[in-house]
């Protein structure tokens, strides 16, 4: 059914629709909308969950975590400081394979602090073990969260899933929304059945210390069904299009305009529709641009990038997270996806731009198009105000 | 003693290790239908080294600090499985992780009114890292890192009162036990599993490595605690104070004298007087002295 709803309030409507059994939560801005709905239907009795009501976002995760371990489906939301409060527990979840969803609702970290939108924060979360699936408008957000669960809890997967989506932007945003209906959210999303469970009926230990003879493999094993997923994520997709009629191709990226084209940027999440626009723009002038919008980042597709950008001479990536003291975090994938291959962008220059909620408006991504030459960049970022950078260090 | 089914021997604790006694005493007073979260600490890493398990009643660890609230999410699904009347859980850690960095997961465990028994295997220091202090470690206790010196006689604070600050939160049942008194504990446990609600169970648990003394004696050293009034025993339902396990008080030296841990104190009058008094003051406080 469509709805011209708010971006949280959409998530809550197809978190309802898949029946979580424990519910967990920690208020942070901007991701406070999407539980006070989750709260409000719990309060109403039209969803039969656990709302658990934590004192931190440590325990938020830890609560999803037992809840998880004892056979029901679960969910929680965050954003930023929350989700690096979490972060143990994040690593935890994923190393003890629980099929936990989560929202991250995008923000910037401290300090200073700033409740604005960037990636910053799960991206700095990219080495734990989670599926991060980045939606681009608030479709996608309700569409990737059906499709979170079923990856995760795909017997051949068992790893929990990250749905990102930008802070404010998104969370906040009014779009017009088509809510899956019941009927059809149950055709896609089976009931969830736990491989194994805490349970007295069958006693289990979950949790041991593995020693140097056996910890390896565990990463191992994690790191191999990550590889496989690939393929998993095109399987689910063509489903999710089979009973919604919403087709997200492989899950892994979207092409715009590439296939012809000598310029082309590659990003991640909301600023994907901006770009969009520009391409549109420049193409009508004749220009040969395009865009590549990284949907999933981890597991990394350095597959289909490599295909998708092989012939693209030059490529600007634009990241709205830094690697302090290095290249930026898709930056650094984009290169990899390169080294060492017969073809492959002449040009692989690297852009920051959006840090801290600052606006990433079109005249940013003709920046970004102009300053993407034959001589290659790294971390140029875009929209500083040099006055201030002035303050900073004085005359 | 005959092996347990629910907490089988095997594993690799130090021999005389009060925490084991413990264990095994809590989960065989529980019984079978029990989910236990665990903690980090000696008890997870001694009973649960992958392939091994001793535990056999459904068991789970994630965290150093987080059992309260890992143990918060177990229940709550079992109250949307309907399986909460039929099940028992127990969260349980040592003294560092209930009450130093897991102190603000126990708060929340209790002040949300889950139906959980937390369990606190006291041995007062930080004891699977190498016998560090903790918010736990009484005064004057030599550590390694509140170590006795020139200018210092070990830990400079007072145990950090945890019973209390539970009993703060108006919780139906706080009690201590110790590993001394084996049929006291098991009593206490399952007088707290049969009430609904969130119970906290602070259990004495005497270390041979840490407490340096030998492992036979880890009864004894237990008992001594209790009986000079250090570790007073007592009970609290609904706020109410109706249990306490009275003694004839005998010196706090009698005490400190079994253990390495205090062996600087030996020759100090001075601060045997100060220890002397905290265990007075418990006497007064919880009226422990057995009329003569």
């Amino acid at each position: 059914m469509k709805e011209f709803v708010e971006g949280s309030h959409a998530i809550a409507e197809i978190i309802k629709a898949t029946a979580p059994g424990v519910i967990s939560a920690y208020p942070i801005t901007p991701q406070t909308h999407i539980v006070e709905d989750l709260a409000q239907m719990v309060a109403n009795k039209e969803l039969n969950s656990q709302f658990v009501n934590v004192e931190s976002e440590h325990s938020a995760a830890s609560v999803v975590l037992g809840g998880s371990a004892t056979g029901v489906r679960v969910y929680t939301a965050t954003s930023s400081q929350g989700l690096f409060y979490m972060q143990e527990v994040v690593f935890n979840i994923a190393g003890m394979r629980l099929p936990v969803v989560m929202t991250c609702a995008n923000r910037a970290i401290s300090a200073p602090i700033n409740i604005w939108n960037d990636q910053q924060d799960s991206i700095s979360l990219r080495d734990a073990g989670w599926f991060q699936i980045y939606a681009e408008d608030n479709q996608e957000v309700v569409d990737f969260h059906l499709i979170a669960y079923r990856l995760a809890e795909d017997k051949r997967v068992m790893l929990p899933v990250m749905v990102c989506m930008d802070g404010f932007i998104l969370t906040h945003g009014m779009e017009t929304v088509d809510i899956p209906e019941q009927e059809k959210v149950n055709k896609f999303l089976p009931a969830y059945k736990p491989l194994y469970k805490l349970d007295t009926a069958e006693p289990i230990s979950m949790g041991l210390l593995a020693d140097p003879d056996y910890y390896m493999e565990t990463r191992f094993a994690i790191q191999e069904t990550m590889k496989e997923s690939v393929g998993y994520l095109s399987e689910i997709s063509k489903e999710f299009n089979a009973v919604f009629g919403r087709d997200y191709q492989d899950l892994l990226v979207e092409e715009y305009q590439t296939k012809d084209a000598e310029k082309v940027i590659v990003a991640m999440g909301s600023v994907c529709g901006t770009i969009k626009e520009v391409v549109d723009e420049q193409r009508a002038k004749g220009k040969k641009v395009g865009l590549l919008r990284i949907i999933t980042y981890r597991p990394f597709p350095y597959a289909r990038v490599y295909e998708a950008l092989k012939n693209v001479p030059k490529v600007a990536v634009l990241d709205k997270a830094v690697s302090l003291g290095a290249y930026a975090p898709i930056a650094v994938e984009m290169k990899a996806a390169f080294y060492g291959k017969k073809k492959g962008p002449k040009v692989v220059s690297s852009f920051v731009a959006g840090l801290g909620g600052r606006d990433i408006t079109l005249e940013s991504i003709h920046e970004v198009f102009r300053r993407l030459t034959v001589k290659e960049v790294n971390s140029d970022f875009i929209d500083l105000k040099p006055e201030l950078l002035k303050e900073e260090y004085g005359e | 003693m005959e092996n347990s089914p629910l907490f089988k021997s095997g594993h690799t604790a130090c021999a005389g290790c009060g925490q084991a006694i413990a264990a095994r005493l809590v989960i065989e007073a529980a019984g079978a239908n029990t989910i236990v979260v665990n903690n980090t600490g000696c008890l997870e890493v001694f009973s649960t080294k992958y392939p091994d398990t001793a535990w056999g009643v459904p068991w789970i660890h994630s965290l150093f600090e987080n059992s309260a609230a890992v143990a918060s999410g177990v229940e709550a699904a079992l109250i949307y499985l309907g399986k909460k009347d039929a099940t028992n859980v127990i969260a349980q850690g040592g003294d560092g992780s209930t009450g130093d960095i897991g102190l603000q997961a126990l708060s929340g465990m209790l002040e949300r009114g889950h139906d959980i028994l937390y369990v606190c295997y006291d041995n007062e220091a930080y004891m699977n890292t190498g016998v560090q202090r903790s918010g736990l470690t009484p005064f004057d206790t030599n550590t390694t890192t509140s170590p006795a010196g020139a200018q210092s006689s070990g830990n400079i604070r007072p145990k950090k009162p945890v019973p209390e600050i539970c009993l703060a939160h108006g919780i139906p049942y706080v009690a201590t036990a110790s590993v001394g008194f084996p049929q006291d504990l098991s009593r206490k446990v399952k007088k707290a599993i049969s009430i609904k609600g969130p119970k906290y169970i602070q259990i004495h648990a005497s270390c041979p490595l840490g407490w340096r003394h030998e492992s036979n004696q880890m009864l004894p050293v237990a008992k001594l605690a209790v009986e000079t009034g250090l570790y007073p025993l007592f009970e609290y339902e609904n706020g109410v104070l109706t249990g306490r396990k009275q003694i004839s008080p005998k010196p706090v030296e009698e005490y400190l004298k079994t253990q390495g841990r205090f062996k600087h104190l030996l020759n100090n009058p001075e601060e045997i007087k100060k220890i002397q008094e905290i265990a007075d003051n418990n006497i007064k406080k919880y009226n422990l002295k057995l009329e003569a």
